[in-house]
C-alpha cells in the first residue's frame, strides 16, 4: 500500500490538530501509532525529533561524556602534579589574567547566539537558524582568535616543566575542541544557505548548540584551575 | 559413583536419562589430569618449598607472616572452589537431558523459585563473610610486616641501575662505608632496613625466601625492611621489567653468622694492597691503562669512576655480572672479552685482550678478595 | 507547513509484507557490488564479520607471538630468541591481546548480534560503524608493519615510564604503540556510542529494559565502561608521546614530572579493561546456560545488577597494580578491599547459572562444553585473584608468573572459552550452516586440556621465584621441568586453534543446514532467516516477554509486527528509552565511501604524527574535507528523505 493510498484512505495524522509551541514538545509518537489487525502502524509518526528524543542527541551526550572525562583526568593530574612540589608554578608567574578572563566573557555570551539558534530550529524557522547561526560562526572565529593571543600570555611553555606541560595540555585539548566546534558549526552554517534541507538539519542545529554550550562550560574548570589556582593556592 | 544418579533420581523424582559417559566424566577427569599432571611436576622438581628463590622457603619473619597467609588463603579458596564446583558438577550431573526441540519449561517464570532464591542469597552472604574474613587476615598480615622492629638496624642503601645493583652499607662514620654490588650480606638475626632509588627507570627489589618487593622509582625514595633468621646464600632478582637485560638482574643476600659478617665487613672496608706478584702488578697496570676506568672503581688505585659495579672486592662475591655467570677465572675472561654475548645489550663495551694480558688482569681481579 | 510531498507515492510494508516489499527490502539494505560497494558497505552484518575475522586474525597472530615465547622460555638459557626479539614478541603479545583482540571482538559480536538481538534493521549511525572499523584496522595494521620492521614496540604493553620515555626508548618504537593506542581507542570509543545509541534507541515496540537479553545489558555495561575509561589511557599516551616527540615533562622526575602519574591513568584505564573483557563473557555465558537448559534464567534483576556492580566497582581497584610502588598504605588497604568485594556480584552470577542448570534439562552441545569450562577456568583465576588483592601476598608474586596464570585463567577462562561457545553458537546465525559436533569436541576438549597443561604451572613458578617478562632463566629448582610442561600446554593450545579454524573452514560449505533457530534460542535473532537477509527482519516484531521466541505471542487483537515502514528507503523505527513505544521513523544513510576515505586521512594524520608535529596541523586538512564530503547531504537523499517526512 502507498502512502498516497493511505492518505486517501483517511488514516493520515489529523492535519488539523494545531502544531505544538515547542517541537521538542510534540507528543511522543506512541500516540501517534496505530493497531491495524497483526500490523502496528507506524506511518503517522513523525520522521524527525528533537532532543533526547533523537539518536544524535545521544552520540552528542556520549561525546560529553568522553570529552568530560578526559578534561576531569587532566585537571586531576594538574593537582596530581602540584602536589609533589611546594612551589607552583615553579619558575614563571601563572598565566596573565587579563586575556583568559575576557576570553571566558566572551565565551558566554556567545551561548546567547547558539541558544537562539536552537530554538530557532525547533519552530523549523530556517530564516532565524541562518542568522542565529551566521552570528554564532563570527562568535567562534573571534573566539579562537582571541585564544591564539592567550596562548602567548600563559608565561610558560610545554617544555619548561612539568606545569608548562600540563597547562598546555589543557589548553590545547579545549583549543582542539574550540576548533572542531567552530568547523562544525561554519558547514552547518553553509548548509542552511545552500540546502539541500531535511528536517534532521534542525536537530543538528540543536546538537550543534549543545555541544557549544559544552565547550564553553567545560572551559569554565579549566579557567579556574589554569589561572587562578596558582594564584589561591 | 555410579549409584549417586539414582540416588538423586530418588530424592528429587525426577526423570533422568543417561547423559554420555564421557561427556559426565570427561570434564572433572580431564581437569584432574591436566592439574595432577602439572602439580606433581612440583614435588618433582626439587624446588617449591626448598629453593633459594622462594617465596614458601621463608628464612625471617617477613616472608614468613607471607607464607602464613598463603596458606590461610590456599586452603580457605581450594575449599570454596571444592565446594563451588561439586555443586556445579552435580547440577550437571542429575539434570535431565533436553534437545533444541525440548518445549522450554517457561512456568520458571511463574514459579516463585524462593528455594532458589534463598539459596542464592546465602550462598551470597556467605560469600561476603569469607571474604571479609581474607580481608581481616590480609590487614592483620599488614600489620605483622609493620612491627618488625628496626632498632639497631643495618642501613643499607640500593641504588638500582639498568642491569645492575650498587650497594652502600651506611654508617655514621664515612670511613666505615662499604660500597659494593649486586651481594647483599647481612648478619642473622638483625634487622636491615634497606633504602631504594632507582637511577633509570622502574626497578623492583625481590628477595623471595625474606620479604615481598619493593619498587625502586626514579626521583622517588622508598623503603623495605627484612630479618634473616637462619644463615645461607637466598638470591633475589629485579621484578620489573627495566629494560633488554632484565632478565640477569639478579643478587644474592648471603645471611651469615654475626661474627663472619663482621670479619666480611671488615675485609669490605680494607683497601687491596698493591700487588707484589708480576702477574697480578701487570693485570693491574692493564686495568688502570685501559677504558676499565671509565666506568669502574678500585680502591687505592686512581679508577674511580661510578658508572659501573664497584670492582674493589669483585674477588670476593659468588657471582659476576649480576647473577649472570659464576665467578671464576674462565667465566671474568669471557664476560670481559664480550660482555654482549652474555648480555646482549648491556652497557659494558667489548675488550678483546691478548690471552696473556687477559690472565694477568683476570688473575689480578680476583685477587681483589 | 509541512515538508512532505504528498504527491509522490512511497511503499510501505504491510503485515506480512508482500513478496515485492520484501524484494524491495533486500534491495535496499543491501551492500552495493563492485570495489567500490565494498569501500562503501555500511550493513552492519558485513561490518561485524569483517571486524570479526580481523580481531580473530589478530588473536591468531597473538598466539603464534605467545608460542614464539614459550619455546624459548622451554628450556634455561635457552638461545632461540634473543632479548631485544623476546621484548618485541611479549609487547607485541599483550598488546595485540588487549588493545586489538580482546575488547575488539566482543564489539565486533555486537555489532553483528545487538541489532538482531533488539529487534532493529540496522545499528545506530552506520557510516561511523564503518569508520570505526578501518580505524582498528589501519591501526593494528601499522602496528604490525612497525614489528614486522623490527621497530616493534619492546617496552611492554603496559609502558611503564621513564623505560618507555624518550631517554630510555629512544627511536620509534614506543611511538608505534603509543599511536596505536590513539586508533584503537577512538574506534572503541566510537563503537560504544554507536552501541549505546542502538541499545537505547532502535529496540523493537515492547522491548522495555526490563526485557532486554542479558547479552545486550552486558554490551550496554560494557559500552559504559568503555567511555569512561578509554580517556585515561588516551590522556596518558597522547602525554607519553608528547613527552618523547615535543619535549613536555609529564613523566620526566627531574622536571616536576613523575614516573608514577603514568601508572596511575594507565590503570585507571587498565583495570576496567579487563572487565570490559570479562562482562561481554558473561553476556555470552547468560545467552548460552539458559538456551542449553531450556528455560529462562533464574534472577534477571539480580543478573542485571550484577553487571552494573561489577562495572562500577571496577573503577575502584586500579591501584592494586600499584601496591609494590610507595603510594601511602592506607590507600593500599581501600583498594585490597574493593579488589575482594568486585567478587561479590560476580558471585551472584554463578549461583544464578548454577540454580539455572540445577533446574533446567540441559543440551551438552558444544556451545555449553566452552561454557562449563568457562566455571572451572574462571573460578580458578578468580580465587588466585583474591589472593592478589592481599597486599603482603601480592608483594610476594606481583610481576612474577603467578600473575601471568592469574591473568591467563581470567581472561581465557572469562572471555575466551565463553567467545568460542559464542561462535559455536552463533555460526550458524551468521553462515546457515552448523559447526562440526565432533571436530568441535576435539577443539574442545584439546583447549581445556591444553589451556590448564600450559598455565596451571605458572601458579607454581611464579611462588618458586620466576619474574615475568625474563627472555631466559638460570637452571635452578625446577624452573626448567615447569617451564616445559607450560610449553606443551601451549602447543596442546596452538592444536586446538587449529582445529577450530578448520571447523570454521568446512562448516562453511559442508556444514549441516542449520534453519532459523538449530538451537531453540529465545531471542529475536533466531526469529529471522540464517544467514538473515540484508534487512534483517521482513518485519520488525513487537516484544511482549523476555524470551519473544519461548512466549511472546502477542494476545488477541495485539499488534505481532510493525508496519508502515517504507521498504525503498533506509527507514527504522526510534522508540523510547524505557519503554520502547514507537517515536518516530528516521531514515538511516546509504552506502558511501566517505567513511573509508575519512580513516585514511586520519591514519595519515596519526602515522604523520609520530614523526613531526606538524602532520597535526597539515593532517587536519584532508580529515577535514572527508568528514565534510562524509556530512554533507546529497540532492537525491535529501529528495528521497523530504518524500518521507512528517514533522514532530
Amino acid at each position: 500500500m502507498t502512502r498516497a493510498e493511505l492518505t486517501a484512505s483517511g488514516l493520515q495524522a489529523d492535519a488539523s490538530r494545531q502544531a505544538p509551541s515547542s517541537r521538542a514538545e510534540a507528543p511522543p509518537g506512541a500516540t501517534l501509532a496505530a493497531v491495524r489487525g497483526a500490523a502496528l502502524d507506524v506511518r503517522a509518526l513523525p520522521s524527525f525529533a528533537f532532543g533526547a528524543r533523537s539518536m544524535m542527541w545521544w552520540a552528542t551526550l556520549g561525546l560529553m561524556l568522553i570529552e568530560g572525562t578526559v578534561f576531569a583526568l587532566t585537571l586531576a593530574t594538574y593537582f596530581y602534579l602540584r602536589s609533589h612540589v611546594q612551589v607552583w608554578p615553579p619558575q614563571e608567574p601563572p598565566p596573565d589574567l587579563a586575556v583568559g578572563t575576557g576570553l571566558t566573557l566572551l565565551l558566554l555570551v556567545s551561548v546567547w547566539p547558539a541558544m537562539r539558534a536552537k530554538a530557532a530550529a525547533e519552530r523549523l524557522d530556517t530564516g532565524g537558524v541562518r542568522l542565529w547561526l551566521t552570528i554564532s560562526t563570527a562568535f567562534s572565529i573571534l573566539v579562537l582568535v582571541v585564544r591564539a593571543f592567550e596562548f602567548g600570555h600563559l608565561n610558560c611553555r610545554w617544555d619548561s616543566d612539568a606545569y608548562g606541560s600540563v597547562v598546555w595540555m589543557l589548553m590545547g585539548m579545549h583549543t582542539f575542541h574550540l576548533l572542531t566546534d567552530a568547523y562544525d558549526t561554519l558547514v552547518l552554517n553553509v548548509l542552511f544557505f545552500t540546502g539541500p534541507l531535511e528536517g534532521r538539519r534542525y536537530g543538528d542545529v540543536g546538537e550543534n548548540a549543545m555541544y557549544w554550550y559544552f565547550v564553553v562550560f567545560s572551559w569554565l574548570p579549566i579557567y579556574a584551575v589554569v589561572y587562578w589556582a596558582p594564584r589561591l593556592g | 559413583m555410579r549409584f549417586a544418579p539414582a540416588l538423586i533420581v530418588r530424592r528429587f523424582g525426577l526423570p533422568h536419562r543417561r547423559i554420555p559417559a564421557m561427556t559426565r566424566a570427561g570434564l572433572p577427569a580431564a581437569a584432574g589430569l591436566s592439574w595432577v599432571a602439572s602439580a606433581t611436576a612440583a614435588p618433582a622438581s626439587a624446588g617449591l618449598g626448598h629453593g633459594w628463590q622462594d617465596a614458601l622457603n621463608s628464612a625471617g619473619p617477613q616472608a614468613a607472616h607471607i607464607q602464613d597467609l598463603w596458606r590461610l588463603m590456599l586452603w580457605m579458596c581450594s575449599i570454596v572452589f571444592a565446594l563451588v564446583l561439586a555443586a556445579f558438577l552435580l547440577a550437571l550431573w542429575r539434570a535431565p537431558r533436553s534437545r533444541p526441540d525440548t518445549a522450554p519449561d517457561l512456568e520458571a517464570k511463574q514459579r516463585p523459585e524462593a528455594g532458589i532464591r534463598r539459596t542464592v542469597v546465602t550462598a551470597t552472604v556467605v560469600s561476603a563473610a569469607l571474604l571479609f574474613v581474607l580481608i581481616v587476615a590480609s590487614v592483620w598480615t599488614d600489620r605483622a610486616l609493620a612491627r618488625m622492629s628496626t632498632s639497631d638496624a643495618l642501613h643499607i642503601d640500593v641504588t638500582a641501575h639498568q642491569w645492575w645493583w650498587e650497594l652502600t652499607y651506611d654508617d655514621p662514620d664515612p670511613s666505615r662505608q662499604i660500597t659494593t654490588a649486586n651481594e647483599i650480606h647481612v648478619p642473622v638475626g638483625r634487622p636491615v632496613l634497606v633504602t631504594l632509588h632507582a637511577d633509570d627507570v622502574i626497578h623492583s627489589f625481590w628477595v623471595p625466601n625474606l620479604a615481598g618487593k619493593k619498587d625502586l622509582i626514579p626521583g622517588r625514595t622508598s623503603q623495605m625492611q627484612f630479618r634473616a633468621d637462619r644463615a645461607g646464600v637466598f638470591r633475589g632478582q629485579c621484578a620489573e621489567f627495566c629494560g633488554v637485560q632484565h632478565a640477569w638482574m639478579a643478587f644474592d643476600v648471603d645471611a651469615m653468622p654475626p661474627a663472619d659478617y663482621e670479619a666480611w665487613a671488615a675485609a669490605q672496608r680494607q683497601t687491596p694492597p698493591a700487588p707484589s706478584d708480576p702477574l697480578l702488578a701487570r693485570g693491574r697496570q692493564l686495568f688502570l691503562s685501559s677504558t676499565c676506568v671509565m666506568c669502574h672503581n678500585v680502591a687505592g688505585t686512581t679508577a674511580s669512576a661510578r658508572k659501573g659495579p664497584d670492582l674493589s672486592h669483585v674477588g670476593s662475591r659468588r657471582t659476576l655480572a649480576a647473577g649472570a655467570l659464576p665467578n671464576d677465572a674462565g667465566s671474568l675472561a669471557a664476560w670481559i672479552r664480550d660482555p654482549q654475548k652474555i648480555k646482549p645489550g648491556n652497557n659494558m663495551p667489548a675488550h678483546d685482550f691478548a690471552p696473556d694480558d687477559m690472565k694477568a688482569l683476570v688473575a689480578w681481579l680476583e685477587s681483589l678478595k | 507547513m509541512t515538508l512532505r510531498d504528498a504527491a509522490a507515492p512511497v511503499d510501505v510494508n504491510d503485515v506480512p509484507p508482500s513478496p515485492d516489499q520484501v524484494r524491495s527490502l533486500v534491495r535496499t539494505w543491501s551492500d552495493p557490488p563492485g570495489w567500490l560497494g565494498w569501500i562503501s558497505a555500511l550493513n552492519h552484518k558485513t561490518i561485524g564479520k569483517r571486524f570479526l575475522c580481523t580481531a580473530f586474525g589478530f588473536f591468531i597472530l597473538g598466539g603464534l607471538l605467545a608460542a614464539a615465547m614459550r619455546l624459548q622460555l622451554a628450556r634455561p638459557r635457552n638461545h632461540l630468541v634473543g632479548p631485544d626479539l623476546y621484548d618485541q614478541l611479549f609487547t607485541m603479545h599483550g598488546t595485540t591481546m588487549m588493545f586489538l583482540f580482546a575488547v575488539p571482538v566482543m564489539q565486533a559480536v555486537s555489532i553483528y548480534l545487538v541489532p538482531l538481538m533488539v529487534g532493529s534493521r540496522t545499528i545506530a549511525f552506520p557510516r561511523m560503524n564503518a569508520f570505526a572499523y578501518w580505524i582498528y584496522l589501519f591501526g593494528g595494521a601499522m602496528l604490525y608493519v612497525a614489528f614486522a620492521l623490527d621497530i616493534g614496540p619492546d617496552a611492554g604493553w603496559f609502558a611503564y615510564v621513564p623505560l618507555s620515555g624518550p631517554d630510555y626508548s629512544p627511536g620509534k618504537r614506543v611511538d608505534f604503540w603509543a599511536q596505536m593506542i590513539t586508533f584503537t581507542e577512538l574506534s572503541g570509543l566510537l563503537e560504544a556510542i554507536i552501541l549505546i545509541v542502538t541499545v537505547f534507541k532502535l529496540r523493537a515496540p515492547g522491548m522495555t529494559l526490563n526485557r532486554v537479553p542479558l547479552f545486550t545489558w552486558s554490551m550496554l555495561v560494557t559500552a559504559f565502561m568503555v567511555i569512561f575509561a578509554m580517556p585515561s589511557v588516551m590522556l596518558a599516551s597522547t602525554a607519553l608521546i608528547t613527552d618523547r616527540l615535543v619535549g613536555t615533562h609529564f613523566y620526566n622526575p627531574a622536571e616536576g614530572g613523575d614516573a608514577l602519574l603514568w601508572q596511575h591513568l594507565f590503570w585507571f584505564f587498565g583495570h576496567p579493561e579487563v572487565y570490559m573483557i570479562f562482562i561481554p563473557g558473561l553476556g555470552f555465558v547468560s545467552t548460552i546456560v539458559p538456551t542449553f537448559s531450556r528455560r529462562p534464567i533464574h534472577g534477571y534483576p539480580a543478573m542485571v545488577i550484577a553487571l552494573i556492580a561489577t562495572a562500577f566497582l571496577a573503577f575502584g581497584l586500579w591501584v592494586h597494580h600499584m601496591f609494590a610502588t610507595n603510594v601511602p598504605e592506607l590507600g593500599k588497604g581501600f583498594f585490597t578491599a574493593v579488589s575482594m568485594m568486585i567478587a561479590i556480584p560476580t558471585a551472584v552470577q554463578i549461583w544464578c547459572w548454577i540454580a539455572t542448570l540445577w533446574t533446567g534439562r540441559l543440551n551438552f552441545r558444544t556451545p555449553l562444553l566452552f561454557v562449563l569450562a568457562f566455571f572451572f577456568i574462571l573460578l580458578m583465576g578468580g580465587m588466585t585473584g583474591l589472593m592478589l588483592a592481599a597486599v603482603p601476598l601480592d608483594l610476594q608474586v606481583h610481576d612474577t608468573y603467578f600473575v601471568v596464570a592469574h591473568l591467563h585463567y581470567v581472561l581465557f577462562g572469562g572471555a575466551v572459552f565463553p567467545l568460542f561457545g559464542a561462535v559455536y553458537y552463533w555460526f550458524p546465525k551468521y553462515t546457515g550452516r552448523l559447526m562440526s559436533e565432533k571436530l568441535g569436541r576435539w577443539n574442545f576438549w584439546l583447549m581445556f586440556i591444553g589451556f590448564n597443561v600450559a598455565f596451571f604451572p605458572m601458579h607454581l613458578l611464579g611462588l618458586a621465584g620466576m619474574p615475568r617478562r625474563v627472555y631466559t632463566y638460570p637452571d635452578m629448582q625446577g624452573w626448567g621441568r615447569l617451564n616445559a610442561i607450560s610449553t606443551a600446554g601451549a602447543l596442546l593450545l596452538v592444536v586446538s586453534v587449529a582445529l577450530f579454524l578448520v571447523n570454521v573452514w568446512r562448516s562453511r560449505r559442508h556444514g549441516e543446514v542449520a534453519g532459523n533457530n538449530p538451537w531453540g534460542g529465545a531471542t529475536l535473532e533466531w526469529a529471522t532467516t540464517s544467514p538473515p537477509p540484508a534487512h534483517n527482519f521482513d518485519a520488525i516484531p513487537v516484544v511482549y516477554s523476555r524470551d519473544p521466541l519461548w512466549d511472546g505471542a502477542p494476545r488477541e487483537g495485539q499488534p505481532s509486527h510493525v508496519g508502515g515502514l517504507a521498504v525503498g528507503q533506509r527507514e527504522v523505527l526510534v522508540t523510547t528509552l524505557l519503554d520502547a513505544e514507537p517515536d518516530h521513523r528516521p531514515v538511516m544513510p546509504n552506502p558511501s565511501p566517505w567513511p573509508f576515505l575519512g580513516a585514511i586521512a586520519t591514519t595519515i594524520l596519526f602515522i604523520g604524527s609520530i614523526f613531526t608535529p606538524w602532520a597535526v596541523v597539515w593532517g587536519m586538512v584532508p580529515v577535514a574535507i572527508t568528514l565534510t564530503a562524509w556530512f554533507w547531504p546529497r540532492k537525491r537523499d535529501a529528495a528521497a528523505h523530504l518524500a518521507l517526512e512528517q514533522q514532530p
